[in-house]
C-alpha cells in the first residue's frame, strides 16, 4: 500500500520533479564521467610518464569529487526540501486521515529511493555514454592516438559514484524524517492559505545600502584586481568576505530598489502586463536574496575557473611548442663561477653519454660578472620590481653568453641567429613581468659593463630569447655579448642541448626512453657528479618527451578540474533557479487565470513569463560577469607565468558552457512555466 | 434596445456514457443598462451560463450575441480583445493580483488595453471616488477588508467602461454590512452611469437589487420576475415566493 502511494505520488508530482530528477540525473553522470578520466587516460597512452599523469589526475578527481559531493548534497538537500514544502496539504491529508507519522516517514523514504535508484540508473547510464564523448576530449588534451581507445566502462567510477550518491541520499532521508516528525497539523494545512505579505523596503535604506555595496565591492575589486601584491594572507580573505558581503547587500537592495525605479516611471510600469510583471519579478528576488548571492558566487567560481583552466591548457600547449624546441638538456649550474666545470666530461665519465644518441648538439658554458648584479642592471627600477616580485635576490650575477655559443645553440633550435657589432650586446627575457622591467631599464639607455668591457644595446627592448628548453616562457634575463668578452672567463653554468639523431618520432622516443633509463641507472636520484661540494648548485638532464608530459599533463588535470568543478557548479545554480521559478508558477496559476480573465492576450502572458524568467536568471549571472573581470583580471596575474594572451579564446569556450548549461535550465524553464500557467481549455 | 441576446444555447460536460447537461436550450435577452439577476441553486447551471456568456468556456450549441457580435465565433486574440474591451468581471473570490496594489490592480485593466499612463491615473481615482475607496488605493489586497476588496474588483470591472459588468456571486465572501454597500454603488452604477450588470446569485436579498431576477433551473428557464415599479420589499418578498416554488433548494436565504 505504501509502495503504491509512492509511485502514485512520483508519479503525479512528475512535474515538480522533472527537475530534480534531471539534476540529480546529470549530477550522477558528471560524477560519473569525471570520475572514470584517469582510468580512460591510463588507457589511451601507455608510456610511464603518462601514467603518472594518470594517477595524478586520478588523486586530483577524486579529491575535488569529495568536495564536489559536498555541493551535490546540499543541493539535492535543498531541492527535497523545497518539493517536500510543496507538498505540505498532501500531508495534512494523511495526517487528518489518521496516518503516523511514521507512515509518512515511510512513505517519503520509499520515493527517495525510488527517486534515487532511478537517477542513479539513469545517470550512470547516461555517464558510461558521456564519457566515450569525453575519451574524444581526453585523446585531444593527451595528444594521444584515437585508434588506442575502445569502449570502456569503469568499475571503480561506478561504484565509487554509487557509494558517494548513496550517502547523498541517506543524509536526505535523515533530513526528511526530521522535517516529519516536527510536522505540525494546522501548519501544514494552513501553509498554502498565507497571503503572500508585501513589505516594500524604504528605498533610501536601499539606496544607501547600494552605495556602500558598491562601494564595498569597488575597493574589494581594486584591492584584487591592481593592488594584488600588496595582498597579505589575510587582507586576501578580508576582501572575499567584503566581496561575498557586498553580492548579499546588492541583491538585498536591489530587489527593493528595481521596483521603485521602475514604479516611478509611470509609461514602463502602467504598459500592459509590466506592472505585473516586475511585481512577480521583485518578489521572486525578496525571497530569494541568499539563495541569488550563493547561485552569484558559484557562477563567479564557475567563469574563473573554466577561462583560467582553459587558458592554462592553451598556452601550455603554445608555449610547449614556443619554448621546447630541442630534443634534450644536460645543465649544470653553479653559484660561483669554477674552473673545471664542464658537465659534458662529468657525466661522460660515469658512463651518460648524451652524445651517443645525439649528432646535432652544442656544449657550451655561461658566465657571471660578480660585478654585474640584477639588481645593477635595473637601478632605479629595481624598486619597482620588488613591489610585484617581493621574492626576488637582487644579489644574483646576470648570466651571460657569447654571441657565438648562442647562434651555435640557434642553429640547434633551428632558430634565427642574431648578429651583434663590437661595443654592442642583445639581452633576451621573456618572463612576462620581469620583461616588462627590462625593457624600461634598456629604454633609459642600459650601458652595462661585463668582464671590465662596456656595452651598450642594440635593441632597447628584450628579445625574446632562452637557452634552456622548457615548458613555458621562464628566461628571467640573458645577456648575448660579443663572444672576446667571455673568452678565457670562468663559467658558471654549463650545458650540452641537442636533438636526438633518429630521423623518426619512434625513433626519437625510443632514444628518450633509452637515455633516461640510463639516466636513472647512472645518476641516482639527480644528484650532481661534480665532485666539488662546497659550491652550490644545480644539475639537471630533461628531455622534450618529459616537458611535454608535464605540460599535457598540467593543461589536461587544469582542464578536468576546471570543468568538473565548472559542471557542477552551473547545475547547481541552474537547478536551484529552475527550481524556485517553476513552483512560482505553480502558486501563480492563480494570477494568470485571472488576468487571462480580464482579457490580456496568451502572447503578452507568454512575453510578460519570458520576462520573469530572463530576468530571474540574468541578475545573478549579470554581478557573477562583473565579479568575474575583476577576479580574472587577478587570476591573469598568477597565470602570467604561463601566458595568458590567447585568454580570450577561453572565455569564449567558458561561454559557450556556460550558455549551453545555464541557458539550457532557463529554456526548460520557461517551456515548463508557460506549459504550467497555460489554460487548461 | 438589446445589449445581449442568448439564443437556444446547450452546453454539455463528460462523455457518452454520463452525460450532464448544464444548460439545456437557454434563451433570454438582457436590454441596455439593465440590471439583470440571475438565480436558481447549485448546480442549476448559473455559473456555467455566466462563463459561456463571458467566453471562459465554449457553448456546445446555440448562439450568444454582444450587440451585432456572436461571442460563439470569436477564437484566440479575438478573444482576449473582447474581454478587456466589451466586458467586466467581478468575482465572489474578488480575484485580486495579491502582489498588487489596488491602484495598480484597477490600472492593470486599462494598461492591458495599451491605454496611456496618463489617462489611466485620470480614470483610476475618477471610479476610486465613484465606489468609495480613494483611502485603500495605496493598500495591498492583504491589508484590506473583504468589502474593500470586493469594491475595488468592482472598480477593475467598471474602469473600462465596458459593454456589460458580469457578476458571480459578488456578495459571497461579504458580510451583511459590506454586501448591502456593495449592491447600493452597484445600484449607483446602474442608474447613475446606465452600466448593463448581469450578477448571478442564490441569495434573494442581493437579487432584490436587480431590476428583473431570472430563475434557472436544472438549465432551463424555470421563472422571471421584473420589479417594476414595486418597493425593493416587495420585490424581495416576490422573489422568496418564487424560490418558494423552485423547491426548497434555495433555502439559505434571508
Amino acid at each position: 500500500m505504501l509502495c503504491k502511494l509512492s509511485f502514485s505520488n512520483i508519479r503525479r508530482s512528475l512535474r515538480d520533479y522533472a527537475i530534480y530528477f534531471f539534476t540529480l540525473m546529470i549530477g550522477v553522470a558528471v560524477f560519473y564521467v569525471f570520475n572514470a578520466v584517469s582510468d580512460q587516460v591510463a588507457m589511451t597512452r601507455v608510456d610511464s610518464d603518462t601514467r603518472e599523469i594518470a594517477r595524478f589526475l586520478g588523486i586530483a578527481i577524486s579529491s575535488t569529487s569529495v568536495f564536489v559531493a559536498g555541493v551535490l548534497g546540499l543541493l539535492i538537500v535543498y531541492a527535497s526540501r523545497f518539493l517536500m514544502k510543496r507538498r505540505n496539504n498532501g500531508f495534512a491529508l494523511y495526517l487528518m486521515l489518521g496516518m503516523t507519522k511514521g507512515k509518512i516517514s515511510a512513505i517519503l523514504l520509499l520515493e527517495t529511493v525510488l527517486i534515487g535508484i532511478g537517477s542513479l540508473a539513469a545517470g550512470l547510464l547516461l555517464g558510461v555514454g558521456l564519457s566515450q564523448v569525453m575519451s574524444a576530449l581526453v585523446v585531444s588534451l593527451f595528444e594521444a592516438d584515437m585508434s588506442a581507445y575502445h569502449f570502456m566502462v569503469s568499475g571503480t567510477a561506478i561504484l565509487k559514484t554509487i557509494i558517494y550518491f548513496a550517502v547523498m541520499y541517506l543524509v536526505v532521508m535523515l533530513f526528511n524524517s526530521a522535517v516529519v516528525s516536527r510536522f505540525k497539523l494546522i501548519d501544514l494545512m494552513q501553509s498554502g492559505k498565507k497571503s503572500e505579505q508585501i513589505k516594500l523596503k524604504n528605498p533610501w535604506v536601499c539606496v544607501i545600502v547600494f552605495v556602500l555595496a558598491a562601494a564595498m565591492l569597488g575597493t574589494a575589486y581594486y584591492m584584487v584586481g591592481w593592488r594584488f601584491t600588496h595582498l597579505s594572507g589575510s587582507k586576501f580573505v578580508l576582501c572575499i568576505a567584503a566581496g561575498l558581503a557586498a553580492t548579499f547587500l546588492i541583491f538585498w537592495s536591489v530587489s527593493g530598489m528595481l521596483l521603485r525605479v521602475i514604479m516611478s516611471m509611470k509609461k514602463v510600469y502602467y504598459k500592459g502586463l509590466n506592472s505585473f510583471t516586475f511585481r512577480q519579478i521583485s518578489s521572486k528576488v525578496n525571497t530569494m536574496v541568499f539563495s541569488m548571492t550563493v547561485i552569484c558566487i558559484m557562477l563567479f567560481v564557475t567563469i574563473c575557473s573554466l577561462s583560467a583552466a582553459f587558458s592554462l591548457r592553451n598556452s601550455m600547449n603554445r608555449n610547449f611548442k614556443e619554448n621546447c624546441p630541442a630534443d634534450y638538456e644536460l645543465s649544470e649550474y653553479l653559484d660561483e663561477p669554477y674552473e673545471e666545470l664542464d658537465v659534458l666530461a662529468e657525466t661522460q665519465a660515469i658512463g651518460f653519454d648524451v652524445t651517443k644518441y645525439s649528432d646535432d648538439c652544442v656544449h657550451f658554458s655561461t658566465y657571471g660578472d660578480e660585478n654585474f648584479t640584477f639588481e645593477g642592471f635595473c637601478g632605479k627600477h629595481f624598486e619597482e620590481l620588488m613591489d610585484t616580485f617581493t621574492a626576488v635576490n637582487g644579489g644574483i650575477r646576470e648570466q651571460v653568453i657569447g654571441i657565438d655559443d648562442y647562434n651555435a645553440l640557434m642553429k640547434v633550435f633551428g632558430r634565427e641567429t642574431i648578429e651583434l657589432g663590437e661595443g654592442e650586446y642583445v639581452l633576451a627575457c621573456n618572463f612576462k613581468g620581469i620583461e616588462k622591467i627590462r625593457n624600461e631599464v634598456l629604454e633609459d639607455g642600459a650601458p652595462i659593463t661585463v668582464f671590465g668591457t662596456a656595452l651598450s644595446p642594440k635593441y632597447d627592448e628584450c628579445k625574446h630569447g632562452f637557452i634552456g628548453i622548457s615548458a613555458q616562457p621562464s628566461n628571467m634575463g640573458l645577456f648575448i655579448v660579443p663572444q672576446f668578452v667571455v673568452e678565457g672567463q670562468t663559467p658558471m653554468a654549463d650545458f650540452v642541448i641537442g636533438n636526438f639523431s633518429a630521423s623518426d618520432e619512434a625513433g626519437k622516443k625510443a632514444a628518450d626512453q633509452e637515455i633516461r633509463s640510463i639516466y636513472a641507472e647512472k645518476i641516482k636520484g639527480g644528484l650532481r657528479p661534480f665532485s666539488v661540494s662546497s659550491i652550490g648548485g644545480y644539475f639537471g638532464f630533461t628531455t622534450k618527451q618529459e616537458i611535454s608530459s608535464g605540460a599535457i599533463g598540467l593543461g589536461a588535470i587544469a582542464t578536468f578540474l576546471g570543468l568538473y568543478i565548472g559542471l557542477v557548479f552551473l547545475i547547481a545554480c541552474g537547478a536551484i533557479l529552475a527550481l524556485k521559478e517553476l513552483s512560482e508558477s505553480v502558486d501563480s496559476i492563480g494570477r494568470y487565470e485571472m488576468i487571462r480573465k480580464i482579457g490580456a492576450d496568451e502572447s503578452e502572458i507568454t512575453r510578460s513569463l519570458f520576462r520573469q524568467t530572463g530576468i530571474f536568471f540574468l541578475l545573478p549571472l549579470v554581478l557573477a560577469c562583473i565579479h568575474s573581470v575583476f577576479g580574472m583580471k587577478f587570476a591573469v596575474y598568477f597565470l602570467e607565468v604561463f601566458g595568458t594572451d590567447r585568454i580570450a579564446s577561453s572565455i569564449a569556450a567558458t561561454s559557450v558552457i556556460l550558455l549551453l548549461i545555464y541557458g539550457g535550465y532557463f529554456l526548460v524553464t520557461y517551456l515548463c512555466s508557460k506549459n504550467i500557467v497555460r489554460s487548461k481549455r | 434596445m438589446e445589449l445581449l441576446k442568448i439564443q437556444h444555447i446547450e452546453k454539455y460536460y463528460g462523455n457518452k456514457s454520463s452525460l450532464t447537461k448544464a444548460i439545456d436550450d437557454l434563451s433570454f435577452s438582457v436590454e441596455k443598462g439593465e440590471f439583470v439577476a440571475i438565480m436558481g441553486a447549485s448546480g442549476s447551471g448559473k455559473t456555467t451560463l455566466l462563463n459561456c456568456i463571458s467566453t471562459i468556456d465554449r457553448v456546445t450549441a446555440g448562439h450568444i450575441y454582444l450587440e451585432d457580435t456572436d461571442i460563439t465565433a470569436l477564437k484566440g486574440r479575438q478573444l482576449g480583445r473582447f474581454r478587456r474591451e466589451k466586458l467586466g468581471f467581478i468575482f465572489q473570490d474578488f480575484n485580486l493580483l495579491d502582489t498588487l496594489t489596488a491602484y495598480e490592480n484597477i490600472a492593470l485593466a486599462l494598461s492591458i488595453q495599451k491605454k496611456p499612463a496618463l489617462q489611466i491615473d485620470q480614470a483610476v481615482k475618477t471610479v476610486a471616488q465613484q465606489l468609495g475607496i480613494t483611502e485603500v488605493l495605496k493598500k495591498y489586497p492583504y491589508q484590506m477588508s473583504g468589502g474593500q476588496k470586493q469594491r475595488v474588483a468592482s472598480a477593475r470591472a467598471i474602469v473600462t467602461e465596458p459593454k456589460l459588468v458580469l457578476a458571480d456571486e459578488p456578495t459571497g465572501a461579504l458580510d451583511s454590512k459590506s454586501a448591502k454597500m456593495l449592491l447600493e454603488r452597484f445600484r449607483y452604477l446602474n442608474t447613475e452611469h446606465s452600466a448593463t450588470i448581469m450578477m448571478v446569485t442564490h441569495d434573494s436579498f442581493t437579487a432584490s437589487y436587480a431590476s428583473r431576477v431570472i430563475f434557472i433551473k436544472d438549465g432551463k428557464i424555470f421563472n422571471e420576475i421584473s420589479r417594476g415599479d414595486d418597493s425593493r420589499k416587495q420585490f424581495f418578498d416576490k422573489i422568496i415566493d418564487v424560490v418558494t416554488l423552485l423547491g426548497g433548494d434555495v433555502n439559505d436565504a434571508l
